[in-house]
C-alpha cells in the first residue's frame, strides 16, 4: 500500500507534468531542429513563433466562444488551433521571402542568419504585445479533468490522489499525433525523403533534381504547425503571457541541443530529458521517500536538490555538460 | 588621417537629437538619455570587441552586466555585521566545500585514467561533495536570512563607513572596475569550458548560462537579497536635498534665474555625466589602440579564417579567451555603473531583450568592428528606445484623428504604443542587416 501511495503521488506531482511538459518542449524543440537541419541556423525567433501561434488560436477561441460553438468536454481551444497554425503558416512564409531568401541567396554564413533571427525575434515579439497586450490570457474551457484528485481516492481507497488535467491529457495524445504524422512523413512520402537528403547533404540533393525552394517551404509549414500546437498547448496547460514563451525558447533549445541539433528523434528525447530533470529535481522527495523509507528513517527536511526557482537553471546545465561531453549531442547531431 | 565628415555628421545628428530632447522634452529625460547612452556605449564597445574584433558570438550579456550590478552591492554597501557573525562564515565553508567538490572532479577526470574506475570516483565526488556542500551551506544561509529579514537578511558588503556609509560614496567608485573583475573572473570560467564550441552552440551555451548567473541573484537572499532588491547605494555624486539645502547651490542658481529643485537634479545627471564619459573615453582609447595594434590585426585575422590563423601557430583558443574575458570585464564595468545610476539592485529587472538583445543591436547598426560604430549606435539606440514610444503615440494620434473617440480600434492602438519599442527595434536591426549590413560606421 505504502509503494501503490509513493507511486501515485510521485505520479502526480512528477511523471505526468514532467510527461505534458515535455510533450511541449518536445513539439518546439522538433521546430528548432527542423530549422536547424535544413535552413541551417538557430532560430532565436522560435519561441516567440510559438507565442504568435498561440495567440492566434487564443483570439479565434474567443470568437468560437462569443458565437457558442465548443467541443462540450474537451477546450474550444482544439478548433481553433487549425486557425492557429494557418495564421502562423502565413506570417512564416511571409517572413522567410522579406528577410531569409535573400540571406540564403547570398549564401550568407549561419551566424548572420541567427542575428537576423533576433531581429525576427524582437518583431514578432513586439506584434503579439501590440495585438494582444503583456497581460496573461485564460481560454481554457470545457471539463478541467480526466480525473480528480477526489474521485482517484474514491476509486482506489489509497490515502493519497492523483489528478490528471484534461489539459495534460490533450498535450500528451496531441504531441503522440504530431509525432507519429511527422515521422511518417519524413520517411515514407516523397517530400519528406527529400527533405531528409537536402539535410543530410544540401548538394548530392540539389543535383539529384530536388527543389530547394520547395523544401524551404515545405519546413516552414511543417514548422508552423509545430509551433502553433506546441505554443497553444502550453498556453492552455499553464497560461499565456508573450514573455513566457521567450523564456520558453531557452529550454527549447536546450531540447534540441542535448538531443542533437537537427536530430528529430533527439528532439523528443531532449524534450523529455529536460522536462524530467527539471521536475525531478526542484522537487521535494519528502512525501515519496517518507512512505518508501521505515519510519526511523523518515527525512525531517523537504529533500529538495535544488529550489524551484532554479528550473531553467537545471536545464542549462544539462545542456552545459552534455555540450561539453557529447558536442553534438547524445544522439548524432549535425554540425555546420 | 583624413576627416571623415560622415561620421563626424552622425555623431552631430546624435548630439542634436539628445539636444533637442532636452529643448523639446525636458532636460532630466535629455541627461537620463545621456547618462544611459554612455553607459551603453561602454557595452556595446565590449561586445564589439568580442564580435566585431574576433567573431566570438556571445550571447550572455545581461550576465555579465548583472555581475556589475552586483559587484556595486557587495563594495558598496556596509557589512551586516549580525548576518555575518550569524552564518557568515558557515556560508563561505560552504562555498570552499563546493569549489573544492569542482576542483577535486576535475583534477580526478585530469590525473586518472579514462575507464569506468574514473567516470564512477568523479561521480561518486560530485554526489557526496553536493550533499557536504549543502548541509554545511543551507544552514548558514538559514541563519543569514533570518537577521532582520525585512531590513537586510544578506551579508552586505566591504563599506566599513559604519553608520555614515552613505557619505562613503567612492566606495561605488571602487566596485566599478570590482565589477570588471567579477565579471572578467565569471568569463574565464565561462571561456574555459564553452569557448571550443561552434558559434550557434556557444550563443546558445552562453544564453543559458547568463540566465543561470541571473538565476543566482534572484534566489540567493544571503548575497544580494534576491528579489527582495538592495536600495539606496551610495552615491559618488551630492544628492539632490543636499545641494537644495546648500545656501550656496541656492544663490547660484537664483542669480541664474533658475529653479533650485530642477537645478539640483540636473546637476547630479551631470556629475554623473562626467564620470561616465571619463570611463567611456578611457574604455575608448584603449579600444583604440587594441584595434590598431599587433594583437588587433592577429584578432581579426582569427576571425576572418581561423584554419589560416591556426595554421601560421597563433593560439586561436587562448586568443579566443582572452578577448572574451576583455569584453566581458567592460560589460561588468558598464553594469557596476548602471547600478550606481540607478543606486538600486533589482535582479528581476534584468530581461535578455533589454540588455543582451538591444546591445547587439547597437553594435550591429553602428558598424561591428569599428569602435566609433559602437559607441554611435549605443546613443543612437538607446535615444531611439526611450523615444519610440511618445513618438508612436503621436503617430496613433495622427493616424486615428479620424476615429470617433470611443472607437475601440483607436482605444486599442493608443494603448499599444508601448509596445512599438520592440516592433521597432527588430525593424531597425533587419533593415540594416539587409541593407547597410556593415553598420552606419563600417570597419576600415
Amino acid at each position: 500500500m505504502d509503494l501503490l501511495n509513493a507511486v501515485v503521488v510521485l505520479s502526480n506531482y512528477v511523471l505526468i507534468p514532467a510527461l505534458a511538459y515535455g510533450s511541449q518542449l518536445a513539439l518546439g524543440a522538433l521546430g528548432v531542429t527542423l530549422i536547424y537541419g535544413i535552413l541551417r541556423f538557430s532560430n532565436f525567433a522560435h519561441g516567440d513563433t510559438m507565442a504568435f501561434g498561440a495567440m492566434v488560436t487564443i483570439l479565434v477561441t474567443w470568437l468560437f466562444q462569443g458565437w457558442g460553438i465548443s467541443l462540450g468536454p474537451l477546450p474550444t481551444a482544439l478548433l481553433a488551433i487549425p486557425f492557429g497554425i494557418a495564421a502562423t503558416a502565413a506570417l512564416l512564409l511571409t517572413t522567410d521571402r522579406l528577410v531569409y531568401r535573400f540571406y540564403r541567396q547570398q549564401k550568407a554564413a549561419p551566424v548572420i542568419l541567427v542575428i537576423v533571427s533576433m531581429g525576427v525575434m524582437f518583431v514578432m515579439n513586439g506584434l503579439v504585445r501590440f495585438i494582444i497586450g503583456p497581460n496573461d490570457q485564460r481560454f481554457s474551457d470545457g471539463e478541467r479533468f480526466i480525473i480528480s484528485a477526489r474521485e482517484f481516492k474514491k476509486l482506489t481507497g489509497l490515502s493519497e490522489g492523483l489528478a490528471f488535467k484534461t489539459t495534460q491529457g490533450i498535450t500528451i495524445v496531441t504531441a503522440v499525433i504530431v509525432v507519429v504524422a511527422l515521422f511518417w512523413f519524413l520517411n515514407r512520402t516523397r517530400t519528406g525523403k527529400s527533405m531528409r537528403a537536402f539535410s543530410d547533404n544540401e548538394d548530392l540533393a540539389l543535383l539529384s533534381g530536388i527543389n530547394p525552394d520547395r523544401v524551404v517551404m515545405v519546413t516552414w509549414l511543417i514548422v508552423a504547425g509545430l509551433a502553433a500546437t506546441a505554443g497553444a498547448l502550453y498556453g492552455l496547460d499553464k497560461s499565456f503571457k508573450p514573455f513566457i514563451y521567450l523564456q520558453l525558447l531557452l529550454p527549447i533549445f536546450a531540447a534540441a541541443v542535448v538531443g542533437g541539433l537537427g536530430n528529430p528523434l533527439g528532439a523528443i528525447a531532449g524534450g523529455f530529458v529536460i522536462a524530467f530533470s527539471e521536475v525531478l529535481i526542484t522537487y521535494p522527495l519528502k512525501k515519496v521517500l517518507g512512505y518508501l523509507l521505515p519510519d526511523r528513517f523518515e527525512p525531517d527536511t523537504l529533500v529538495q536538490l535544488l529550489s524551484t526557482d532554479y528550473k531553467f537553471a537545471v536545464s542549462f546545465t544539462i545542456l552545459i555538460i552534455v555540450l561539453l561531453f557529447r558536442p553534438t549531442g547524445l544522439f548524432k547531431g549535425k554540425s555546420v | 588621417m583624413t576627416i571623415n565628415y560622415k561620421n563626424i555628421g552622425l555623431f552631430f545628428l546624435v548630439a542634436c537629437l539628445i539636444l533637442g530632447t532636452g529643448f523639446v522634452q525636458s532636460w532630466n529625460t535629455a541627461l537620463f538619455i545621456l547618462n544611459m547612452g554612455l553607459v551603453s556605449a561602454i557595452m556595446a564597445l565590449g561586445v564589439n570587441l568580442q564580435w566585431g574584433f574576433a567573431g566570438l558570438f556571445n550571447v550572455g550579456i545581461m550576465g555579465f552586466v548583472a555581475l556589475g550590478g552586483l559587484a556595486a552591492v557587495l563594495i558598496s554597501m556596509p557589512p551586516t555585521t549580525e548576518a555575518w557573525a550569524a552564518g557568515g562564515l558557515r556560508v563561505i565553508l560552504g562555498i570552499v566545500l563546493g569549489a573544492a567538490t569542482v576542483t577535486t572532479a576535475i583534477l580526478v577526470q585530469l590525473r586518472m585514467a579514462a575507464g569506468p574506475a574514473r567516470t564512477l570516483t568523479t561521480i561518486a565526488i560530485l554526489i557526496g561533495g553536493f550533499f557536504l556542500y549543502r548541509a554545511v551551506f543551507d544552514g548558514g544561509v538559514a541563519a543569514v536570512e533570518a537577521v532582520d529579514a525585512a531590513g537586510t537578511g544578506y551579508l552586505g558588503g566591504l563599506n566599513f563607513g559604519g553608520a555614515s556609509y552613505k557619505d562613503w560614496g567612492f566606495m561605488t567608485l571602487i566596485s566599478w572596475p570590482v565589477g570588471g573583475l567579477l565579471a572578467a573572473g565569471v568569463a574565464w570560467l565561462i571561456g574555459k569550458t564553452a569557448l571550443g564550441l561552434r558559434s550557434d552552440y556557444l550563443a546558445i551555451a552562453t544564453l543559458g548560462i547568463s540566465e543561470i548567473i541571473i538565476a543566482v541573484m534572484k534566489n540567493e537572499d544571503w548575497l544580494s537579497r534576491g528579489v527582495k532588491n538592495v536600495i539606496g547605494l551610495p552615491r559618488p555624486v551630492p544628492y539632490e536635498i543636499e545641494l537644495q539645502e546648500s545656501a550656496g547651490f541656492i544663490e547660484h542658481t537664483t542669480a541664474l534665474g533658475l529653479d533650485p529643485v530642477t537645478s539640483s537634479s540636473i546637476v547630479v545627471k551631470l556629475g554623473y555625466a562626467g564620470l561616465f564619459s571619463i570611463v567611456l573615453v578611457i574604455v575608448l582609447i584603449l579600444a583604440q589602440l587594441a584595434l590598431a595594434s599587433p594583437w588587433g590585426r592577429m584578432m581579426r585575422a582569427i576571425r576572418d579564417n581561423e584554419e589560416a590563423a591556426e595554421a601560421m601557430g597563433k593560439n586561436v583558443t587562448a586568443r579566443h579567451l582572452q578577448i572574451f574575458i576583455l569584453g566581458s570585464a567592460i560589460c561588468g564595468v558598464a553594469g557596476a555603473m548602471m547600478t550606481t545610476l540607478d543606486s538600486q539592485l533589482t535582479p528581476s529587472s534584468y530581461q535578455p531583450l533589454r540588455f543582451t538583445f538591444l546591445v547587439w543591436v547597437m553594435v550591429i547598426v553602428g558598424g561591428s568592428g569599428n569602435n566609433f560604430g559602437s559607441v554611435l549606435g549605443g546613443f543612437l539606440i538607446f535615444f531611439l528606445w526611450v523615444q519610440v514610444e511618445p513618438m508612436g503615440a503621436i503617430l496613433m494620434q495622427i493616424l486615428t484623428s479620424g476615429m470617433a473617440e470611443d472607437n475601440v480600434l483607436r482605444l486599442h492602438l493608443l494603448d499599444s504604443v508601448a509596445h512599438m519599442r520592440l516592433l521597432t527595434m527588430g525593424l531597425i536591426l533587419i533593415l540594416v542587416l539587409r541593407f547597410a549590413p556593415k553598420g552606419l560606421i563600417p570597419e576600415k
